[in-house]
Protein backbone atom coordinates (compact mmCIF):
# COMPACT_ATOMS: atom_id res chain seq x y z
CA UNK A 1 0.00 0.00 0.00
CA UNK A 2 1.46 3.36 -0.98
CA UNK A 3 1.77 5.65 2.06
CA UNK A 4 -0.95 8.29 2.18
CA UNK A 5 1.35 11.16 3.17
CA UNK A 6 3.31 10.95 -0.12
CA UNK A 7 0.24 11.18 -2.34
CA UNK A 8 -0.87 14.32 -4.07
CA UNK A 9 -3.22 15.18 -6.90
CA UNK A 10 -2.99 17.74 -9.66
CA UNK A 11 -6.61 17.15 -10.61
CA UNK A 12 -8.00 20.15 -8.69
CA UNK A 13 -5.33 22.43 -10.03
CA UNK A 14 -6.01 21.33 -13.62
CA UNK A 15 -9.75 21.65 -13.13
CA UNK A 16 -9.31 25.19 -11.82
CA UNK A 17 -7.09 26.07 -14.73
CA UNK A 18 -9.54 24.72 -17.33
CA UNK A 19 -12.44 26.50 -15.63
CA UNK A 20 -10.55 29.76 -15.67
CA UNK A 21 -9.66 29.22 -19.32
CA UNK A 22 -13.30 28.67 -20.22
CA UNK A 23 -14.47 31.64 -18.16
CA UNK A 24 -11.86 34.12 -19.38
CA UNK A 25 -11.13 33.09 -22.92
CA UNK A 26 -14.42 31.49 -23.89
CA UNK A 27 -15.10 34.18 -26.51
CA UNK A 28 -11.79 33.66 -28.22
CA UNK A 29 -12.36 29.92 -28.46
CA UNK A 30 -15.91 30.49 -29.63
CA UNK A 31 -14.54 32.66 -32.41
CA UNK A 32 -11.98 30.07 -33.50
CA UNK A 33 -14.70 27.47 -33.33
CA UNK A 34 -17.07 29.51 -35.52
CA UNK A 35 -14.43 30.12 -38.17
CA UNK A 36 -13.52 26.45 -38.33
CA UNK A 37 -17.14 25.41 -38.38
CA UNK A 38 -17.81 27.77 -41.26
CA UNK A 39 -15.01 26.18 -43.28
CA UNK A 40 -16.15 22.62 -42.60
CA UNK A 41 -19.83 23.32 -43.20
CA UNK A 42 -19.09 24.97 -46.52
CA UNK A 43 -16.83 22.18 -47.69
CA UNK A 44 -19.37 19.63 -46.55
CA UNK A 45 -22.19 21.43 -48.36
CA UNK A 46 -20.19 21.58 -51.56
CA UNK A 47 -19.32 17.87 -51.37
CA UNK A 48 -22.88 16.83 -50.54
CA UNK A 49 -24.51 19.05 -53.15
CA UNK A 50 -22.15 17.99 -55.92
CA UNK A 51 -23.62 15.27 -58.13
CA UNK A 52 -22.20 11.85 -57.30
CA UNK A 53 -20.81 11.32 -60.80
CA UNK A 54 -18.91 14.60 -60.63
CA UNK A 55 -17.26 13.60 -57.34
CA UNK A 56 -16.32 10.24 -58.85
CA UNK A 57 -14.95 11.96 -61.95
CA UNK A 58 -12.80 14.31 -59.83
CA UNK A 59 -11.47 11.38 -57.77
CA UNK A 60 -10.76 9.49 -61.00
CA UNK A 61 -8.90 12.51 -62.38
CA UNK A 62 -6.76 12.88 -59.24
CA UNK A 63 -6.02 9.16 -59.10
CA UNK A 64 -5.03 9.08 -62.74
CA UNK A 65 -2.79 12.11 -62.26
CA UNK A 66 -1.13 10.47 -59.27
CA UNK A 67 -0.72 6.89 -60.45
CA UNK A 68 -1.03 6.94 -64.27
CA UNK A 69 -2.57 3.51 -64.02
CA UNK A 70 -5.95 2.61 -65.54
CA UNK A 71 -6.59 -0.39 -63.27
CA UNK A 72 -5.91 1.49 -60.03
CA UNK A 73 -8.14 4.34 -61.16
CA UNK A 74 -10.94 1.96 -62.12
CA UNK A 75 -10.74 -0.01 -58.87
CA UNK A 76 -10.78 3.14 -56.75
CA UNK A 77 -13.78 4.60 -58.56
CA UNK A 78 -15.50 1.21 -58.34
CA UNK A 79 -14.97 0.99 -54.58
CA UNK A 80 -16.39 4.47 -54.02
CA UNK A 81 -19.34 3.61 -56.22
CA UNK A 82 -19.92 0.61 -53.97
CA UNK A 83 -20.08 2.85 -50.89
CA UNK A 84 -22.74 4.91 -52.64
CA UNK A 85 -24.56 1.74 -53.64
CA UNK A 86 -25.03 0.65 -50.01
CA UNK A 87 -26.59 4.02 -49.27
CA UNK A 88 -23.70 5.66 -47.42
CA UNK A 89 -22.80 8.33 -49.98
CA UNK A 90 -24.00 11.26 -47.90
CA UNK A 91 -22.17 10.06 -44.78
CA UNK A 92 -19.07 9.37 -46.86
CA UNK A 93 -19.05 13.00 -47.98
CA UNK A 94 -19.45 14.21 -44.39
CA UNK A 95 -16.54 12.10 -43.23
CA UNK A 96 -14.45 13.18 -46.19
CA UNK A 97 -15.06 16.85 -45.41
CA UNK A 98 -14.11 16.39 -41.76
CA UNK A 99 -11.01 14.47 -42.71
CA UNK A 100 -9.88 16.92 -45.36
CA UNK A 101 -10.13 19.85 -42.95
CA UNK A 102 -8.31 17.92 -40.20
CA UNK A 103 -5.57 16.90 -42.64
CA UNK A 104 -5.23 20.45 -43.95
CA UNK A 105 -4.80 21.80 -40.42
CA UNK A 106 -2.32 19.02 -39.61
CA UNK A 107 -0.29 19.91 -42.71
CA UNK A 108 -0.34 23.62 -41.87
CA UNK A 109 0.94 22.87 -38.38
CA UNK A 110 3.02 19.75 -39.07
CA UNK A 111 5.25 20.74 -41.98
CA UNK A 112 6.50 24.05 -40.50
CA UNK A 113 7.06 22.35 -37.13
CA UNK A 114 8.93 19.51 -38.83
CA UNK A 115 11.13 21.99 -40.69
CA UNK A 116 11.92 23.85 -37.48
CA UNK A 117 12.65 20.59 -35.66
CA UNK A 118 15.11 19.61 -38.39
CA UNK A 119 16.86 22.98 -37.96
CA UNK A 120 17.22 22.92 -34.19
CA UNK A 121 18.25 19.98 -32.06
CA UNK A 122 16.97 21.75 -28.97
CA UNK A 123 13.46 22.22 -30.35
CA UNK A 124 13.51 18.59 -31.46
CA UNK A 125 14.46 17.41 -27.97
CA UNK A 126 11.46 19.29 -26.54
CA UNK A 127 9.06 18.41 -29.33
CA UNK A 128 9.59 14.65 -29.51
CA UNK A 129 8.29 13.81 -26.00
CA UNK A 130 5.33 16.15 -26.60
CA UNK A 131 4.54 14.22 -29.78
CA UNK A 132 4.81 10.96 -27.85
CA UNK A 133 2.27 12.28 -25.36
CA UNK A 134 -0.04 13.47 -28.14
CA UNK A 135 0.00 10.02 -29.70
CA UNK A 136 -0.32 7.89 -26.56
CA UNK A 137 -2.63 9.97 -24.36
CA UNK A 138 -6.10 8.41 -24.60
CA UNK A 139 -8.09 10.85 -26.70
CA UNK A 140 -10.98 11.09 -24.22
CA UNK A 141 -8.65 12.82 -21.75
CA UNK A 142 -8.23 15.85 -23.96
CA UNK A 143 -11.68 15.55 -25.47
CA UNK A 144 -13.25 16.69 -22.19
CA UNK A 145 -11.49 20.07 -22.00
CA UNK A 146 -11.82 20.52 -25.77
CA UNK A 147 -15.56 19.93 -25.40
CA UNK A 148 -15.72 22.51 -22.63
CA UNK A 149 -13.98 25.06 -24.79
CA UNK A 150 -15.60 24.43 -28.15
CA UNK A 151 -18.87 22.69 -27.37
CA UNK A 152 -20.19 19.54 -29.02
CA UNK A 153 -19.92 18.80 -32.72
CA UNK A 154 -17.47 18.96 -35.55
CA UNK A 155 -14.93 21.43 -34.14
CA UNK A 156 -13.82 19.42 -31.10
CA UNK A 157 -13.75 16.36 -33.35
CA UNK A 158 -11.32 18.15 -35.64
CA UNK A 159 -9.16 19.24 -32.73
CA UNK A 160 -8.99 15.74 -31.33
CA UNK A 161 -8.15 14.41 -34.79
CA UNK A 162 -5.37 16.96 -35.35
CA UNK A 163 -3.79 16.23 -31.98
CA UNK A 164 -3.71 12.55 -32.82
CA UNK A 165 -2.87 12.81 -36.52
CA UNK A 166 -0.28 15.60 -36.76
CA UNK A 167 2.65 13.89 -34.91
CA UNK A 168 3.64 11.44 -37.69
CA UNK A 169 3.78 14.27 -40.20
CA UNK A 170 6.01 16.35 -37.90
CA UNK A 171 8.29 13.36 -37.33
CA UNK A 172 8.54 12.39 -40.97
CA UNK A 173 9.12 15.97 -42.16
CA UNK A 174 11.94 16.27 -39.63
CA UNK A 175 13.36 12.89 -40.65
CA UNK A 176 13.09 13.63 -44.37
CA UNK A 177 15.01 16.88 -44.08
CA UNK A 178 17.64 15.39 -41.81
CA UNK A 179 18.18 12.54 -44.25
CA UNK A 180 19.13 14.82 -47.12
CA UNK A 181 22.67 13.81 -48.11
CA UNK A 182 25.24 15.80 -46.14
CA UNK A 183 27.47 16.31 -49.13
CA UNK A 184 24.59 17.75 -51.16
CA UNK A 185 23.93 20.27 -48.38
CA UNK A 186 27.64 21.04 -48.19
CA UNK A 187 27.74 21.56 -51.95
CA UNK A 188 24.84 24.00 -52.10
CA UNK A 189 26.30 25.81 -49.11
CA UNK A 190 29.63 26.05 -50.90
CA UNK A 191 27.87 27.74 -53.81
CA UNK A 192 26.36 30.31 -51.45
CA UNK A 193 22.72 29.22 -51.35
CA UNK A 194 20.77 31.14 -48.71
CA UNK A 195 18.27 29.56 -46.31
CA UNK A 196 15.26 29.89 -48.61
CA UNK A 197 17.21 28.47 -51.53
CA UNK A 198 18.35 25.58 -49.36
CA UNK A 199 14.88 24.88 -48.00
CA UNK A 200 12.72 25.25 -51.08
CA UNK A 201 15.28 24.35 -53.72
CA UNK A 202 16.78 21.27 -52.11
CA UNK A 203 15.64 20.18 -48.65
CA UNK A 204 11.87 20.11 -49.22
CA UNK A 205 12.01 18.55 -52.70
CA UNK A 206 14.39 15.84 -51.47
CA UNK A 207 12.34 15.27 -48.32
CA UNK A 208 9.12 15.05 -50.35
CA UNK A 209 8.77 11.24 -50.34
CA UNK A 210 9.11 11.29 -46.56
CA UNK A 211 6.70 14.23 -46.19
CA UNK A 212 4.15 12.50 -48.41
CA UNK A 213 4.50 9.36 -46.27
CA UNK A 214 3.78 11.64 -43.30
CA UNK A 215 0.67 13.08 -44.96
CA UNK A 216 -0.39 9.53 -45.78
CA UNK A 217 0.01 8.51 -42.14
CA UNK A 218 -1.85 11.63 -41.02
CA UNK A 219 -4.85 10.84 -43.22
CA UNK A 220 -4.88 7.24 -42.06
CA UNK A 221 -4.82 8.28 -38.41
CA UNK A 222 -7.46 10.92 -39.03
CA UNK A 223 -9.70 8.20 -40.43
CA UNK A 224 -9.12 6.01 -37.42
CA UNK A 225 -10.53 8.83 -35.30
CA UNK A 226 -13.90 9.08 -37.08
CA UNK A 227 -15.71 6.77 -34.65
CA UNK A 228 -14.47 8.72 -31.64
CA UNK A 229 -15.36 11.92 -33.46
CA UNK A 230 -18.89 10.66 -33.93
CA UNK A 231 -19.19 10.16 -30.14
CA UNK A 232 -18.88 13.90 -29.64
CA UNK A 233 -21.42 14.72 -32.26
CA UNK A 234 -19.59 14.80 -35.59
CA UNK A 235 -21.77 13.30 -38.33
CA UNK A 236 -20.55 10.80 -40.89
CA UNK A 237 -19.59 7.17 -41.28
CA UNK A 238 -18.43 6.90 -37.66
CA UNK A 239 -21.99 7.62 -36.59
CA UNK A 240 -23.23 4.48 -38.34
CA UNK A 241 -20.53 2.37 -36.74
CA UNK A 242 -21.53 3.77 -33.37
CA UNK A 243 -25.24 3.15 -33.96
CA UNK A 244 -24.37 -0.34 -35.16
CA UNK A 245 -22.60 -1.03 -31.87
CA UNK A 246 -25.32 0.50 -29.74
CA UNK A 247 -28.18 -1.39 -31.43
CA UNK A 248 -26.27 -4.63 -31.94
CA UNK A 249 -26.79 -4.15 -35.67
CA UNK A 250 -23.62 -5.92 -36.77
CA UNK A 251 -24.43 -5.68 -40.46
CA UNK A 252 -24.91 -1.92 -40.39
CA UNK A 253 -21.72 -1.45 -38.38
CA UNK A 254 -19.81 -3.61 -40.85
CA UNK A 255 -21.07 -1.65 -43.86
CA UNK A 256 -20.00 1.65 -42.37
CA UNK A 257 -16.73 0.14 -41.18
CA UNK A 258 -15.94 -1.13 -44.67
CA UNK A 259 -16.82 2.28 -46.11
CA UNK A 260 -14.22 3.84 -43.80
CA UNK A 261 -11.69 1.26 -44.98
CA UNK A 262 -12.50 2.05 -48.62
CA UNK A 263 -12.02 5.77 -48.01
CA UNK A 264 -8.70 4.93 -46.36
CA UNK A 265 -7.59 2.79 -49.31
CA UNK A 266 -8.50 5.54 -51.79
CA UNK A 267 -6.60 8.24 -49.93
CA UNK A 268 -3.69 5.92 -49.22
CA UNK A 269 -3.22 5.01 -52.91
CA UNK A 270 -3.36 8.63 -53.99
CA UNK A 271 -0.98 10.06 -51.37
CA UNK A 272 1.48 7.18 -51.79
CA UNK A 273 1.59 7.69 -55.53
CA UNK A 274 2.39 11.38 -55.06
CA UNK A 275 5.18 10.38 -52.68
CA UNK A 276 7.15 8.64 -55.41
CA UNK A 277 9.66 10.83 -57.23
CA UNK A 278 8.48 11.48 -60.76
CA UNK A 279 11.60 11.10 -62.88
CA UNK A 280 12.50 7.79 -61.29
CA UNK A 281 9.13 6.40 -62.25
CA UNK A 282 9.68 7.10 -65.92
CA UNK A 283 13.19 5.68 -65.91
CA UNK B 1 57.41 29.00 -56.39
CA UNK B 2 57.68 31.95 -58.66
CA UNK B 3 58.12 34.83 -56.24
CA UNK B 4 56.46 37.37 -58.53
CA UNK B 5 53.04 35.71 -58.39
CA UNK B 6 51.00 37.32 -55.63
CA UNK B 7 49.49 34.87 -53.18
CA UNK B 8 45.79 34.22 -53.62
CA UNK B 9 45.18 32.32 -50.41
CA UNK B 10 47.20 32.89 -47.26
CA UNK B 11 46.81 30.58 -44.30
CA UNK B 12 48.40 31.77 -41.07
CA UNK B 13 48.84 29.56 -38.01
CA UNK B 14 45.52 27.83 -38.40
CA UNK B 15 44.37 25.37 -35.75
CA UNK B 16 41.18 23.37 -35.96
CA UNK B 17 40.08 21.30 -33.00
CA UNK B 18 36.89 19.25 -32.99
CA UNK B 19 35.14 18.70 -29.67
CA UNK B 20 33.41 20.58 -26.89
CA UNK B 21 36.57 21.44 -24.91
CA UNK B 22 38.41 23.01 -27.84
CA UNK B 23 39.79 25.97 -25.82
CA UNK B 24 41.64 23.69 -23.39
CA UNK B 25 42.78 21.50 -26.24
CA UNK B 26 44.10 24.52 -28.11
CA UNK B 27 46.15 25.57 -25.07
CA UNK B 28 47.59 22.05 -24.83
CA UNK B 29 48.48 21.80 -28.48
CA UNK B 30 50.18 25.18 -28.33
CA UNK B 31 52.36 23.72 -25.57
CA UNK B 32 53.50 21.21 -28.21
CA UNK B 33 51.59 18.24 -26.85
CA UNK B 34 50.92 15.54 -29.45
CA UNK B 35 47.57 14.84 -31.07
CA UNK B 36 47.17 11.65 -29.02
CA UNK B 37 47.92 13.40 -25.71
CA UNK B 38 45.31 16.06 -26.49
CA UNK B 39 42.77 13.39 -27.34
CA UNK B 40 43.49 11.51 -24.12
CA UNK B 41 43.30 14.63 -21.93
CA UNK B 42 40.37 16.53 -23.42
CA UNK B 43 38.59 14.12 -25.78
CA UNK B 44 39.11 16.62 -28.60
CA UNK B 45 40.37 15.68 -32.03
CA UNK B 46 43.01 17.87 -33.63
CA UNK B 47 42.12 18.40 -37.30
CA UNK B 48 44.61 21.05 -38.32
CA UNK B 49 47.67 21.85 -36.24
CA UNK B 50 49.48 25.20 -36.57
CA UNK B 51 49.40 25.27 -40.32
CA UNK B 52 50.63 28.13 -42.49
CA UNK B 53 50.94 28.21 -46.25
CA UNK B 54 50.35 30.47 -49.18
CA UNK B 55 48.86 29.57 -52.53
CA UNK B 56 49.76 31.61 -55.58
CA UNK B 57 47.39 33.04 -58.16
CA UNK B 58 46.84 30.71 -61.10
CA UNK B 59 48.68 27.70 -59.73
CA UNK B 60 47.46 24.18 -59.16
CA UNK B 61 48.28 23.59 -55.54
CA UNK B 62 47.99 20.00 -54.40
CA UNK B 63 47.41 19.11 -50.77
CA UNK B 64 48.38 15.52 -50.11
CA UNK B 65 48.22 13.17 -47.17
CA UNK B 66 46.77 9.92 -45.93
CA UNK B 67 43.18 9.78 -44.81
CA UNK B 68 42.84 11.46 -41.45
CA UNK B 69 45.72 13.82 -42.14
CA UNK B 70 43.36 16.80 -42.14
CA UNK B 71 43.47 17.66 -45.84
CA UNK B 72 39.72 17.70 -46.38
CA UNK B 73 39.30 19.67 -43.18
CA UNK B 74 41.88 22.18 -44.31
CA UNK B 75 40.36 22.77 -47.72
CA UNK B 76 36.95 23.44 -46.14
CA UNK B 77 38.52 26.35 -44.28
CA UNK B 78 39.12 28.16 -47.57
CA UNK B 79 35.39 28.67 -48.17
CA UNK B 80 34.51 28.48 -44.50
CA UNK B 81 32.45 25.32 -44.62
CA UNK B 82 34.56 24.84 -41.49
CA UNK B 83 35.72 27.70 -39.27
CA UNK B 84 39.15 27.44 -37.63
CA UNK B 85 39.56 27.36 -33.87
CA UNK B 86 42.35 29.88 -34.17
CA UNK B 87 44.42 31.53 -36.91
CA UNK B 88 43.82 33.69 -39.97
CA UNK B 89 42.83 32.98 -43.57
CA UNK B 90 43.29 35.65 -46.21
CA UNK B 91 41.91 35.49 -49.72
CA UNK B 92 43.09 38.29 -52.01
CA UNK B 93 44.46 39.95 -48.90
CA UNK B 94 41.05 39.99 -47.17
CA UNK B 95 40.50 38.18 -43.90
CA UNK B 96 37.56 35.93 -44.75
CA UNK B 97 37.04 35.07 -41.08
CA UNK B 98 35.71 38.60 -40.56
CA UNK B 99 32.90 38.10 -43.08
CA UNK B 100 29.34 38.00 -41.77
CA UNK B 101 26.83 35.54 -43.27
CA UNK B 102 25.88 37.81 -46.15
CA UNK B 103 29.45 38.68 -47.07
CA UNK B 104 30.37 35.02 -46.84
CA UNK B 105 27.53 34.09 -49.19
CA UNK B 106 28.66 36.68 -51.69
CA UNK B 107 32.24 35.39 -51.39
CA UNK B 108 31.10 31.82 -52.04
CA UNK B 109 28.92 32.88 -54.95
CA UNK B 110 31.52 34.94 -56.77
CA UNK B 111 35.02 33.98 -55.68
CA UNK B 112 35.26 30.32 -54.84
CA UNK B 113 33.63 27.09 -55.95
CA UNK B 114 34.11 23.47 -55.04
CA UNK B 115 34.11 19.95 -56.48
CA UNK B 116 33.31 17.09 -54.10
CA UNK B 117 34.59 13.53 -53.79
CA UNK B 118 31.13 11.97 -53.99
CA UNK B 119 29.99 14.68 -56.37
CA UNK B 120 27.32 16.38 -54.22
CA UNK B 121 24.96 16.69 -57.18
CA UNK B 122 21.31 17.54 -56.73
CA UNK B 123 19.50 14.25 -57.42
CA UNK B 124 16.20 15.95 -58.29
CA UNK B 125 17.65 18.26 -60.91
CA UNK B 126 18.76 17.59 -64.47
CA UNK B 127 22.38 17.84 -65.58
CA UNK B 128 21.67 21.26 -67.06
CA UNK B 129 20.14 22.58 -63.83
CA UNK B 130 22.94 21.06 -61.78
CA UNK B 131 25.61 22.77 -63.88
CA UNK B 132 23.72 26.07 -63.76
CA UNK B 133 23.18 25.83 -59.99
CA UNK B 134 25.93 28.25 -58.93
CA UNK B 135 24.69 30.83 -61.43
CA UNK B 136 21.07 30.40 -60.47
CA UNK B 137 21.82 30.78 -56.77
CA UNK B 138 23.47 34.13 -57.33
CA UNK B 139 20.51 35.31 -59.35
CA UNK B 140 21.75 35.31 -62.97
CA UNK B 141 19.12 35.45 -65.71
CA UNK B 142 17.70 32.21 -67.06
CA UNK B 143 19.19 32.83 -70.49
CA UNK B 144 22.68 33.39 -69.09
CA UNK B 145 22.41 30.33 -66.83
CA UNK B 146 21.43 28.12 -69.77
CA UNK B 147 24.07 29.57 -72.06
CA UNK B 148 26.96 29.24 -69.60
CA UNK B 149 25.82 25.79 -68.49
CA UNK B 150 25.57 24.53 -72.06
CA UNK B 151 29.01 25.88 -72.84
CA UNK B 152 30.59 23.88 -70.02
CA UNK B 153 28.46 20.83 -70.72
CA UNK B 154 29.86 20.79 -74.25
CA UNK B 155 33.42 21.51 -73.15
CA UNK B 156 33.41 18.60 -70.72
CA UNK B 157 31.92 16.18 -73.22
CA UNK B 158 28.49 15.93 -71.65
CA UNK B 159 26.63 16.94 -74.78
CA UNK B 160 23.35 15.06 -75.15
CA UNK B 161 23.05 14.45 -71.41
CA UNK B 162 21.57 17.85 -70.50
CA UNK B 163 18.17 16.52 -69.55
CA UNK B 164 19.38 13.35 -67.81
CA UNK B 165 19.38 13.05 -64.02
CA UNK B 166 22.49 12.28 -61.94
CA UNK B 167 21.39 8.71 -61.10
CA UNK B 168 21.30 7.91 -64.82
CA UNK B 169 25.00 8.76 -65.27
CA UNK B 170 28.19 6.81 -64.59
CA UNK B 171 30.64 7.96 -61.92
CA UNK B 172 32.94 9.63 -64.43
CA UNK B 173 30.02 11.45 -66.02
CA UNK B 174 28.77 12.60 -62.65
CA UNK B 175 32.11 14.09 -61.74
CA UNK B 176 32.19 15.89 -65.08
CA UNK B 177 28.90 17.45 -64.02
CA UNK B 178 30.44 18.39 -60.67
CA UNK B 179 33.41 19.96 -62.42
CA UNK B 180 31.20 21.73 -64.96
CA UNK B 181 29.15 23.18 -62.10
CA UNK B 182 32.26 24.61 -60.48
CA UNK B 183 33.61 25.95 -63.77
CA UNK B 184 30.27 27.48 -64.80
CA UNK B 185 30.27 29.58 -61.63
CA UNK B 186 33.41 31.17 -63.12
CA UNK B 187 35.16 31.83 -59.83
CA UNK B 188 38.87 32.62 -59.43
CA UNK B 189 39.38 29.74 -57.07
CA UNK B 190 38.25 26.14 -57.42
CA UNK B 191 38.60 23.71 -54.56
CA UNK B 192 38.72 20.05 -55.56
CA UNK B 193 38.31 17.67 -52.64
CA UNK B 194 39.52 14.24 -53.83
CA UNK B 195 37.57 15.05 -56.96
CA UNK B 196 38.96 12.14 -58.98
CA UNK B 197 39.49 9.61 -56.18
CA UNK B 198 36.20 7.80 -56.73
CA UNK B 199 36.87 7.25 -60.43
CA UNK B 200 38.53 4.28 -62.08
CA UNK B 201 42.16 4.74 -63.23
CA UNK B 202 41.50 5.30 -66.95
CA UNK B 203 38.73 7.84 -66.46
CA UNK B 204 40.85 9.44 -63.80
CA UNK B 205 43.82 9.93 -66.10
CA UNK B 206 41.49 11.30 -68.74
CA UNK B 207 40.00 13.81 -66.28
CA UNK B 208 43.47 14.85 -65.12
CA UNK B 209 44.50 15.54 -68.73
CA UNK B 210 41.33 17.47 -69.34
CA UNK B 211 41.88 19.58 -66.24
CA UNK B 212 45.46 20.39 -67.25
CA UNK B 213 44.36 21.19 -70.77
CA UNK B 214 41.68 23.59 -69.56
CA UNK B 215 43.97 25.19 -67.02
CA UNK B 216 46.23 26.33 -69.90
CA UNK B 217 43.58 28.82 -70.95
CA UNK B 218 41.70 29.35 -67.69
CA UNK B 219 44.52 30.14 -65.24
CA UNK B 220 42.32 29.47 -62.23
CA UNK B 221 43.73 29.01 -58.78
CA UNK B 222 43.04 25.35 -58.10
CA UNK B 223 43.45 23.71 -54.73
CA UNK B 224 43.48 19.99 -55.34
CA UNK B 225 43.23 17.41 -52.57
CA UNK B 226 44.45 13.87 -53.16
CA UNK B 227 45.96 10.90 -51.34
CA UNK B 228 47.75 9.73 -54.46
CA UNK B 229 51.31 10.95 -55.11
CA UNK B 230 51.15 10.03 -58.80
CA UNK B 231 48.16 12.30 -59.23
CA UNK B 232 49.83 15.03 -57.18
CA UNK B 233 53.02 14.91 -59.24
CA UNK B 234 51.10 14.81 -62.48
CA UNK B 235 48.93 17.85 -62.02
CA UNK B 236 50.50 19.91 -59.25
CA UNK B 237 52.59 23.03 -59.70
CA UNK B 238 53.36 22.72 -56.02
CA UNK B 239 52.56 20.03 -53.49
CA UNK B 240 51.97 20.32 -49.75
CA UNK B 241 52.21 17.18 -47.66
CA UNK B 242 50.12 16.89 -44.50
CA UNK B 243 50.40 14.50 -41.60
CA UNK B 244 48.24 14.57 -38.47
CA UNK B 245 47.10 18.06 -39.39
CA UNK B 246 50.66 19.41 -39.66
CA UNK B 247 52.39 20.63 -42.76
CA UNK B 248 55.42 18.39 -43.38
CA UNK B 249 56.74 19.71 -46.66
CA UNK B 250 55.81 22.15 -49.44
CA UNK B 251 57.54 22.18 -52.77
CA UNK B 252 57.46 21.49 -56.48
CA UNK B 253 56.95 17.86 -57.50
CA UNK B 254 60.70 17.71 -58.16
CA UNK B 255 61.54 18.88 -54.61
CA UNK B 256 59.26 16.29 -53.12
CA UNK B 257 60.60 13.43 -55.25
CA UNK B 258 64.29 14.28 -54.93
CA UNK B 259 64.57 15.64 -51.42
CA UNK B 260 61.79 14.31 -49.22
CA UNK B 261 61.72 16.17 -45.92
CA UNK B 262 61.30 13.14 -43.66
CA UNK B 263 60.49 9.45 -43.47
CA UNK B 264 56.79 9.99 -43.95
CA UNK B 265 57.28 11.78 -47.26
CA UNK B 266 60.02 9.36 -48.22
CA UNK B 267 57.66 6.42 -47.77
CA UNK B 268 55.23 7.97 -50.25
CA UNK B 269 58.05 8.49 -52.71
CA UNK B 270 59.49 4.99 -52.21
CA UNK B 271 56.15 3.35 -52.77
CA UNK B 272 55.83 5.25 -55.99
CA UNK B 273 59.32 4.20 -57.11
CA UNK B 274 58.39 0.57 -56.48
CA UNK B 275 55.12 0.93 -58.34
CA UNK B 276 56.93 2.40 -61.35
Amino acid sequence: MFPERFTFSVADWVNGWVDALVANYGDVFRHISDTLLWAIVNLETVLRMAPWWLVLAVVAGITWHATRKVTTTAVIVGLLFLVGAVGLWDKLMQTLALMLVATLISVLIGIPLGILAARSNRLRAVLMPVLDIMQTMPSFVYLIPVLMLFGLGKVPAIFATVIYAAPPLIRLTDLGIRQVDGEVMEAINAFGANRWQQLFGVQLPLAMPSIMAGINQTTMMALSMVVIASMIGARGLGEDVLVGIQTLNVGKGLEAGLAIVILAVVIDRITQAYGRPRHEMSK
Amino acid sequence: MNMTTPSKIEVKNVFKIFGSRSKEALALIQQHKTKDQVLAQTGCVVGVNDLSLSIGTGEIFVIMGLSGSGKSTLVRHFNRLIDPTSGAILVDGQDILQYDMEALRQFRRHKISMVFQSFGLLPHKSVLDNVAYGLKVRGESKALCAERALHWINTLGLKGYESKYPHQLSGGMRQRVGLARALAADTDIILMDEAFSALDPLIRAEMQDQLLEMQKTLHKTIVFITHDLDEAVRIGNRIAILKDGRLIQVGTPKDILHSPADDYVDRFVQRRAVAV
